[in-house]
């Protein structure tokens, strides 16, 4: 709590009871297989490992480590679908597939969305009402597409590309998966998709909906493992399409090795965008923007408002609401219906996440953390922010990937615009005034691909996502979305 | 009288989200229970209808005094709230309980007379023994932008209270947006309001939560600017207990525990009490009971 007067107060009185959501309902295996060809298949070497439940540390299944050899089967069980049954088909029976995946994935909604908080450690609240319900929608976006392809691009003949190798992270795992593989199906190809490794199981449920769904053995394979997973199906010589999303990183070493073959690829990479918070905003909403921005997802958001800017007249009041605000976030037991902030996705994220608060305090910042209890074991981070930071500090440029906030104050609209550009990532933006003009121009001047206004972290299949400069090659979502899964060539 | 135009704005989209998540919480158990206990103590047993008679407004004290004796330990409600020639029937049926008697005037629920009136009125029923006054602004005048002739009247009325408290109604229905519900607010906390009170309850657009939590904003920036507290009653349109528990999350989250008791919230409702009972007896239960084990007045 701040020690200035008249402070509220907010951890006394009446509490929340614990509201568990029940995990009766869901079935898991020990042990899962490969997807490959249509059915769960024991990868070749017969390696296994654990995934684990980051709000306990406890383990809750283990799963198939696929090697260069499963890539390959699968790469070549995604080929023969492809010449087969799936590029033959009828584009509208193509299309019905998909919305069988669809309406399976909104029937088994709940299910999904409690083994999504399991692996992943996000709160429930957030997979029960944005990751499952939007990863069902994508699937219903794309179906429709399906047969309207040469509708999208007027004087164009479209052909699919073939075999799409696509690598998903673990931040929204199942809902990644849809955004890589709706429009991948909608447009003709075949997909050999590969997991985080933290976090595979929704995509394993998923393919147990594309078995029951009867698409053609081949057309969905989804290998799990870590990097050299990723790498077999990035190197594989016939794959024809790369898609990937992670850090920007990993995203280098993909685009290197992809230079000089003809794979089509697209990268959405990190982040670190600029919530720009002018003194005439409804500032009341603006510091929700900012909670929404920064520690929805625990920050694991590619897209996070991680540097805040704020008008310097403002931003007194907008540090003491946003401390004040901080103070009701629950923390805890992803699968509590009241949780507000999760688990950090995995040791290792925990770790990062804390050398950068280390760094934040080593490079002078004032850091304000709130005063919630976090549980014993487990992954945790409080929600964090930091105050008294500049350009040139480490935790203002670099992606930190957990609910840590830097702020800064600007006094221009000009100043605001050129610090919010400085930076080599252009994933994301916000922008918050009563003003319309000032809506324009900022959103027209800001280098991201996405830009909100009056609002954070809002998403919709019909819209186009993806980034400038180090945050990726290439959009996924919307009409735009389609482009990245078919030849297009002149009538 | 404050620079209402340094007012900050409201987004509506913004207010509408918030609400949503405050009503996603999920309240169960004992935190249900204390929640539920928590609504009959803010209640302000409400009757005000032209028809009402003194007999009437006594059943309605016995109410405020005996919710429900079948259920042990169940607190009563905060006041009972009438107009201004019911204020003396009610004082006497209530004794020296602490419950409150509370008396609309001010030409309530239009505002439509003459300051002196108001004035008059007002006095009058804090001479009948009314502990609090709520009162309505001049939405005319109000709407008009002439602030000033609010701002006086509030502030008139207050010192016409005496030691009464005062709870002013925007009749935010009335006013149309959400910024002007804000300005209202600040206006009337400026003015000496004790209480900030959404509606009259007689017209259609009565309480709502994104209104209710503008003002409860409204009511934080005041306390951060004064160190004043002021109170909050969403009045008209509560009338089921799980909304009613929505109001105190919200609550909770806008302004902390200080404003978690009766001196600092109040629900103004004629029904609300009765659906709390029914779900605190379901609570213990486990089956709900029908309404005619509830006494309707």
């Amino acid at each position: 709590m701040h020690n200035s007067p008249n402070s509220l107060a907010f951890n006394d009185g009446w509490q929340y009871a614990p509201a568990p959501e029940s995990t009766d309902h869901i079935s898991l295996e020990k042990q899962f297989d490969l997807f490959i060809g249509g059915k769960f298949v024991a990868p070749e070497e017969g390696r296994y490992f654990e995934t684990i439940n980051p709000a306990t540390e406890e383990q809750i299944a283990s799963v198939g480590l696929a090697t260069q050899t499963d890539v390959d089967r699968a790469v070549k069980a995604a080929r023969k679908a492809f010449a087969g049954p799936w590029s033959k088909m009828k584009a509208a029976e193509r299309g019905k597939y998909i919305y069988r995946i669809a309406r399976m994935l909104q029937e088994r909604s709940r299910e999904f969305a409690v083994i999504e908080s399991l692996d992943g450690g996000k709160p429930i609240r957030e997979s029960r009402d944005i990751d499952i319900p939007l990863a069902a929608a994508h699937f219903f976006y794309y179906a429709g597409w399906a047969d309207k392809l040469e509708y999208a691009f007027p004087g164009r003949n479209v052909a699919a590309l073939g075999v799409a190798g696509q690598i998903i992270p673990w931040n929204f795992p199942l809902l990644m998966a849809a955004w890589k593989i709706a429009p991948a199906l909608a447009c003709g190809n075949t997909v050999v998709l590969k997991p985080a490794e933290s976090t595979p199981l929704t995509a394993l449920k998923l393919a147990e909906i594309v078995q029951e769904a009867g698409l053609p053995p081949g057309v969905v394979n989804i290998v799990t493992g870590a990097g050299e997973t990723g790498a077999a199906i990035v190197n594989h010589a016939d794959v024809d399409k790369v898609a990937f999303t992670g850090s920007t990183e990993v995203g280098r070493i993909i685009q290197r090795a992809l230079a000089g073959t003809s794979k089509k690829y697209t990268l959405e990479l990190g982040g670190k965008a600029a919530n720009i918070i002018f003194a005439d905003a409804a500032i009341d909403q603006a510091v929700e923007g900012i909670v929404n921005g920064i520690f929805f997802n625990q920050g694991h958001v590619c897209c996070a408002g991680s540097r805040l800017f704020v008008q310097e007249s403002a931003v007194d009041e907008v540090v003491r609401k946003l401390k004040d605000r901080m103070e009701t976030l629950i923390i805890g037991d992803p699968l509590d219906k009241n949780t507000d902030i999760g688990a950090i996705n995995s040791a290792g994220q925990l770790e990062t996440i804390e050398s950068y608060l280390s760094l934040g305090r080593e490079e002078g910042a004032e850091m304000y953390q709130s005063s919630c209890a976090v549980p014993e074991r487990g992954y945790w981070c409080r929600p964090t922010i930091f105050t008294g930071v500049s350009q040139s500090n480490r935790i203002v440029q670099e992606e930190i990937f957990g609910p840590v906030l830097a702020i800064q104050t600007f006094r221009t609209l000009e100043e605001g615009l050129s610090k919010a550009n400085n930076t080599p990532y252009g994933l994301s933006g916000g922008v918050w005034t009563d003003k319309g003009a000032k809506i324009f121009k900022m959103t027209q001047k800001l280098r991201a691909g996405v830009v909100w206004a009056n609002t954070f972290n809002k998403f919709d299949p019909t819209s186009p996502f993806g980034g400038y400069k180090e945050s990726g090659v290439g959009r996924e979502g919307g009409l735009h979305g389609l482009d990245a899964y078919l030849k297009l060539e002149a009538r | 009288m404050p620079d209402l135009n340094q007012v900050a704005s409201v987004d509506e989209v913004g207010v509408n989200e918030r609400v949503a998540r405050f009503c996603s919480r999920s309240i169960k158990k004992d935190s249900k229970v204390e929640a539920l206990k928590m609504v009959l103590s803010m209640i302000d047993l409400t009757t005000l209808e032209g028809q009402d008679t003194p007999g009437k407004v006594r059943q309605l004290c016995q109410k405020a005094l005996h919710l429900h004796d079948a259920v042990p330990g169940l607190p009563h409600v905060a006041a009972v709230c009438v107009y201004p020639t019911m204020v003396g029937v009610a004082r006497r049926a209530l004794g020296d309980n602490d419950i409150g008697v509370a008396s609309v005037a001010t030409a309530f629920p239009s505002g439509m007379a003459p300051r002196q009136i108001k004035l008059e009125e007002t006095r009058i029923a804090v001479a009948e023994g009314a502990d609090e006054i709520d009162m309505v602004i001049s939405r005319g005048a109000f709407l008009q932008g002439e602030y000033g002739f609010v701002f006086d009247e509030i502030a008139a009325i207050k010192e016409a209270c005496g030691e009464a408290h005062l709870k002013v109604i925007l009749e935010t229905g009335e006013l149309g947006t959400l910024d002007r519900v804000r300005r209202a607010s600040v206006l009337a906390m400026h003015a000496g309001a004790d209480f900030i009170k959404t509606s009259t309850g007689k017209i259609q657009r009565a309480a709502r939560m994104p209104v209710t939590l503008v003002m409860l904003q409204a009511i934080r920036d005041y306390f951060y600017e004064t160190g004043r507290m002021v109170g909050m009653k969403p009045a008209g349109g509560i009338s089921n207990a799980k909304l009613a528990v929505h109001y105190l999350v919200m609550l909770r989250e806008t302004l902390g525990s200080a404003w978690m008791t009766r001196e600092w919230f109040r629900f103004g409702a004629s029904s609300l009490a009765n659906d709390v009972l029914m779900q605190i007896q379901k609570q213990a239960t486990g089956v709900y009971q029908s309404a005619d084990y509830f006494s309707k007045d």
